[in-house]
């Protein structure tokens, strides 16, 4: 019998989930041994005609991080999609938009001429762009779309699975190929992940106090963070009760609060709008000048509490146009 | 997308039924009800559609019963007017034909729709939506059960004036036990300081003082005066309560009210009398007034030597060696009692000694100092007691009852139904400065002028000006000061008109002055008083229509000399009027307690914006709050006089016993839980539950929803950031069915 075909692609991410995949250490070498890898642009040597060659479904399962935002990356998605059994979500930016996905507060053109033209670091003055085509002496150069909004993968396709992340925690991502091979899946549209917060089992659960309320927020360079307490208690701006459990509290354990990379648990529709109203209902204040004063502590809110959410929360974006697609 | 709609309650077999009602026009005139119904039927598992005149009668709710008995529906829809009005009735109903109530949704196409649109297409899309949002939701319900708690039996009643005594008597004499808690060292409220009370012209004393001792002696009252409740927790049917009692320095227990004490205080005595509203002075120890009850004193610690000084001043009218033939004898039996061991008589001669003669310490001292020798503690510490004293208070009082160091107590007590009947309190003379209030003294406020024609009031009912002889020949009373006035209260404190002809008249019988009475307009709406209003008008006591505009000292003729003259535009001649006089009254509106909204903080209860205590409905719960089991009585609620406040107490009383009596109380279902496997234990919920309903689980670290003391304010639900606490009725998915249901169709 031949071995199942898996596949890794990215799209508009970091590399780090990539990285995270390599981070399999040992258990990846289990993972090659059992099966074929049959595409991995990033590490390997794989054009997209080979994937247009296989027959359709003929990868059992495709891993793609990264948010979609070029009409190339939305027609990998689509290709993928044909030629896979399985699409996974990897990460963050594809589950939800990720931090690229903070790009929905802007409109395309102001995305661009910070970029081009006015960031520090730019020297720009004929203010060229990149363009979809270009006449070069050998003929026409193209490059592709850039979309107007930042988009998660199910935005763009159909996706089986999510497995969530900043990158995907090691663990979870074994017990995904674990289950894919084993043919012990779970519902469709599952995150492979526990759904319950990251307080249930977090290692300093047993600091927190019977009512957590605070005068206002700090941020991590403020204070001296204690290494045992629970952040929120110490008026750190944590997002553990927001967010999905199964990372196995790296950053906790960093002594540095949750930032929300691992997504809601099922239940909760809009992360940003549930870690907003959490993190305001532990403030202990009535005076609304003084509850105004002490939410001014929470520096750059909607790229706090959207970090990672922003394109898939019930805001989407800040122009309403269907940007490419 | 994602993972949302794993969690699916499997809802086979819906078989919703809309019902619209045309209440008579009310929603028949805006809405197109024929048009509603046949959109309804199109809605998704809807098998049955029709309208009805009234749904809530007994036809109309028949025809539901019928459909579910028939197979024909098993979930129930009535779109009508507000959940308010009829969802018991439509709930009972549902059950009465075979299926769990709360497979029941109520569309409001009165209120929401046919009340507040002006056209009538646009009210026929917002009811289809309406509808359309029920039929989606209902599908999402499912069954669930109302809880039952048992009830305390006990009653507390805060507030001892005429409301707090009514209540509290006719509970009692119901046969359950009652805690009166009053703040003052006294009950009996305002209505103790008047002298006559309207329209009757009955004595205020005659009629509120049997009730006062009632209260007194009732076995099955409990009465704390100088007392507050200090924390309140629990919910209805079972209130956990802690009053603190204050420090009066005297045990109320054992007080006789002899006033002996009072008698032998040396220290000052003009401390300005509270209970006359400073018009005349008392001692540090005091009796509020001769019918107080309880007939206990109470002492002030801002003027008593022994918080003042650190102790009275030592006695020197008695020198040593001096000492008078009967404290020789004295003297020589303590000696001879205390030789022959009988401490108890040693006992009783020291006090007698002390009290004539706090100089002889130091034989005392010496025969305590042997008892002390001798191993008999007990006596020792008594003499001692007896020898360190100075006070003349403690000294006098036969029964030991001042205890200049009393410490705050608190007592801890179960109830079932509180009744608040903290009243008023009068609006402050000097805010409207243009009557000059404390600036010309013989301006007096209508409870200053209470307490002057009180027969046992500071002047033995004399009614005279401010230099305490001159008998007044002209008042002038100023109707509405602090009431219907834009820049104090815009409403109308309800009983000053009519106090204010009780004042003209009792002035008029008492001096024979001549007595204006400046109003806006005269209000007597009640049981005898525009009867009343007509008396004084043939007792010729002046009215004039027209609100004063100021009170001055600035005369213009001679005849003002030396008088305060009133300025007024009289709106009946179409004049402006200078009225001289000698003395005028403000007819002082009433006001909420100053405390007002700590006490609505602590029992959990409403205020208007004004800040008087809100009734949970005008008309249909005018005793009960929108905090089950704790009712309203008196003015706390809102001006009102004595036989309005009377009717009320009784009204609450009966509340409460009606919730006492049958033991139980019923709780809806539409409370807050917490899926065990979802919560987190993040405590984010915790702190915030306006009831405390929520605790955490110290084993399984995660939160508890305590559904007796959950009321389903949904705070928690919304605030859970991971979706671990829902709602019954009120669960995520009913409500985005809900919205959907809104959106699909409009
Ligand atoms: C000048 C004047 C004359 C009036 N004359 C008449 C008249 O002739 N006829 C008539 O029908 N009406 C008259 N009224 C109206 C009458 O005073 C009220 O209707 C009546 O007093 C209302 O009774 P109550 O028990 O609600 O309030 P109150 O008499 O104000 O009694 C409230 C009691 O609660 C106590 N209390 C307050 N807060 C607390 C607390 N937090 N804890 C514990 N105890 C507390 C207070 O100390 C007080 O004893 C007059 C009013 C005024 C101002
Ligand atoms: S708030 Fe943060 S630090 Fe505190 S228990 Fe939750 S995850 Fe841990
Ligand atoms: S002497 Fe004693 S009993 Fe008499 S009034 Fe004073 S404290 Fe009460
Ligand atoms: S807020 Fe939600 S997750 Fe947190 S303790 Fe309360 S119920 Fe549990």
């Amino acid at each position: 019998m031949s071995k199942p075909k898996i596949g890794f692609y990215w799209c508009a991410s970091c590399g780090g989930c990539e990285e995270a995949i390599v981070d399999l250490n040992e258990a990846v070498l289990d993972v090659v041994a059992a099966v074929d890898i049959v595409f991995w642009p990033c590490a390997m040597d794989f054009k997209k005609s080979d994937v247009e060659a296989m027959a359709d479904k003929e990868i059992t399962a495709i891993f793609i991080n990264g948010a979609i935002r070029s009409s190339e990356q939305f027609e990998m998605a689509e290709l993928l999609r044909k030629k896979s059994q399985f699409v996974i979500s990897f990460g963050s930016c594809s589950h939800e938009g990720g931090i690229p996905g903070l790009a929905n507060l802007y409109k395309k053109e102001d995305l661009l001429s910070t970029v081009y033209s006015t960031a520090f670091s730019t020297i720009n003055p004929n203010y060229t762009l990149p363009q979809t085509q270009t006449k070069v002496p050998e003929g026409i150069a193209t490059l592709p779309e850039l979309w107007e909004t930042v988009k998660s993968l199910d935005q763009v396709i159909d996706v089986d699975y999510f497995l969530p992340g900043c990158p995907p925690p090691v663990k979870l991502v074994v017990d995904a190929v674990t289950a894919l091979l084993s043919g012990n899946l779970p519902p469709k549209g599952a995150v492979l992940a526990p759904d319950k917060a990251l307080c249930d089992d977090c290692t300093r659960k047993a600091t927190k106090p019977e009512k957590l309320q605070h005068k206002r927020f700090y941020r991590p360079s403020e204070i001296l963070i204690d290494p045992e307490k629970c952040l929120l208690a110490q008026g750190l701006l944590c997002l553990g009760p927001v967010t999905r459990m199964g990372c196995d509290w790296a950053c906790i354990n960093g002594n540095m609060p949750c930032t929300g990379c691992m997504g809601p648990t099922s239940r909760v529709r809009d992360y940003g709008a549930k870690a907003l109203s959490a993190m305001a209902s532990v403030i202990d204040l009535n005076d609304e000048e003084e509850i105004q004063k002490s939410m001014d502590s929470i520096v750059d809110p909607v790229g706090t509490f959207y970090r990672y959410s922003l394109a898939t929360s019930q805001l989407h974006s800040a122009i309403h146009t269907n940007g490419g697609k | 997308m994602k993972d949302q709609h794993v969690h699916h309650f499997e809802h086979t077999d819906v078989k919703v039924g809309v019902y619209v009602c045309h209440c008579g026009i009310n929603i028949a005139s805006k809405v197109n009800v024929h048009e509603v119904v046949e959109f309804a039927k199109n809605l998704p598992n809807v098998t049955v559609a029709t309208e009805y005149k009234f749904m809530c009668s007994d036809a109309g709710q028949d025809i539901i019963v019928q459909d579910i008995r028939s197979g024909k529906v098993n979930r129930v829809i009535v779109a009508s007017c507000s959940p308010l009005m009829h969802e018991i009735t439509f709930r009972n109903a549902t059950q009465h034909g075979g299926i769990n109530p709360y497979f029941f949704q109520m569309a409001n196409i009165r209120e929401h729709v046919s009340w507040v649109t002006a056209e009538k297409e646009d009210a026929t899309v917002k009811a289809k939506a309406l509808v359309a949002a029920a039929v989606h939701r209902v599908s999402k319900h499912t069954s669930l059960e109302k809880k039952y708690f048992p009830v305390n039996p006990n009653v507390l009643v805060v507030g001892g004036g005429i409301a707090g005594i009514q209540a509290a008597l006719t509970i009692a004499n119901a046969g359950k036990k009652v805690y009166l808690v009053e703040r003052e060292p006294t009950i009996g409220g305002h209505m103790a300081k008047f002298d006559k009370t309207f329209p009757t012209l009955d004595c205020a004393a005659c009629i509120l003082t049997p009730k006062m001792s009632q209260v007194r002696s009732h076995p099955n009252i409990t009465l704390w005066t100088y007392a507050e409740v200090e924390n309140v927790s629990g919910y209805v049917g079972n209130f956990t309560v802690q009053v603190k009692h204050k420090k009066r320095y005297i045990n109320a227990d054992t007080c006789i009210g002899c006033k002996a004490c009072v008698d032998a205080c040396i220290g000052p005595e003009n401390i300005p009398d509270e209970f006359n509203e400073g018009l005349s002075y008392r001692k540090p120890v005091y009796m509020p007034f001769p019918q107080a009850t309880p007939s206990v004193v109470i002492i002030d610690e801002n003027s008593c030597y022994h918080f003042t000084k650190g102790g009275c001043p030592p006695d020197f009218s008695s020198k040593n060696g001096h000492l008078s033939p009967q404290l020789q004898s004295l003297l020589r039996r303590a000696n001879e009692c205390f030789e022959l061991r009988d401490f108890q008589e040693t006992l009783k001669l020291t006090k007698e000694i002390l009290k004539s003669s706090p100089e002889h310490q130091e034989t005392l001292f010496l025969h305590a100092q042997t008892l002390y020798q001798l191993g008999m503690i007990n006596e020792a510490t008594e003499v001692m007691r007896n020898v360190m004293v100075k006070e003349r208070c403690v000294a006098a009082c036969p029964k030991g009852s001042v205890d200049l160091y009393q410490t705050e107590a608190i007592s801890e007590i179960q109830v079932g139904a509180i009744i608040i009947a903290t009243g008023f309190k009068t609006f402050q003379g000097e805010r409207t400065t243009q009557y000059g209030y404390k600036r010309y003294p013989n301006v007096f406020t209508s409870l200053e002028i209470e307490r002057l024609v009180n027969a046992s009031g500071p002047t033995g009912g004399e009614i005279v000006l401010r230099d305490g002889k001159t008998k007044p020949k002209s008042v002038a009373i100023l109707h509405c000061v602090g009431s219907r006035d834009l820049h104090s209260n815009r409403y109308c404190s309800r009983v000053c008109c009519m106090y204010s002809l009780k004042l003209a008249h009792l002035i008029k019988e008492r001096t024979g002055a001549e007595v204006y009475n400046f109003y806006i307009d005269m209000r007597t709406p009640g049981k005898g008083y525009e009867e009343f209003y007509e008396k004084l008008c043939h007792e010729n006591v002046h009215f004039i229509r027209g609100r004063a505009a100021e009170v001055t000292d600035w005369v213009l003729s001679k005849a003002e000399l030396g008088k305060l003259v009133v300025r007024a535009e009289d709106t009946l001649l179409g004049m402006v009027r200078r009225v001289p006089v000698d003395m005028v009254v403000l007819s002082v509106g009433l006001e909420p307690q100053t405390d007002a909204e700590e006490v609505r903080r602590k029992f959990n209860i409403s205020c208007s914006k004004e800040g008087w205590f809100l009734e949970r409905h005008p008309k249909l719960a005018p005793v009960n709050t929108f905090t089950d089991g704790i009712f309203l009585a008196g003015a706390c609620q809102g001006p009102k006089d004595i036989p309005d406040t009377v009717a009320q107490a009784g009204a609450a009383a009966a509340e409460a016993l009606a919730l006492i009596d049958i033991g139980y109380v019923e709780m809806e279902p539409n409370t807050a839980f917490i899926t065990e496997e979802n919560c987190s234990g993040c405590r984010i919920c915790v702190a915030l539950c306006p009831y405390t309903a929520i605790t955490t689980d110290p084993v399984k670290l995660i939160s508890v929803v305590n559904p007796a003391l959950c009321k389903g304010c949904g705070t928690c639900v919304a605030a859970c950031p991971s979706g671990a606490a829902q709602q019954n009725l009120f669960t995520d998915e009913q409500i985005f069915e809900e919205i959907e249901g809104v959106l699909e169709y409009v």
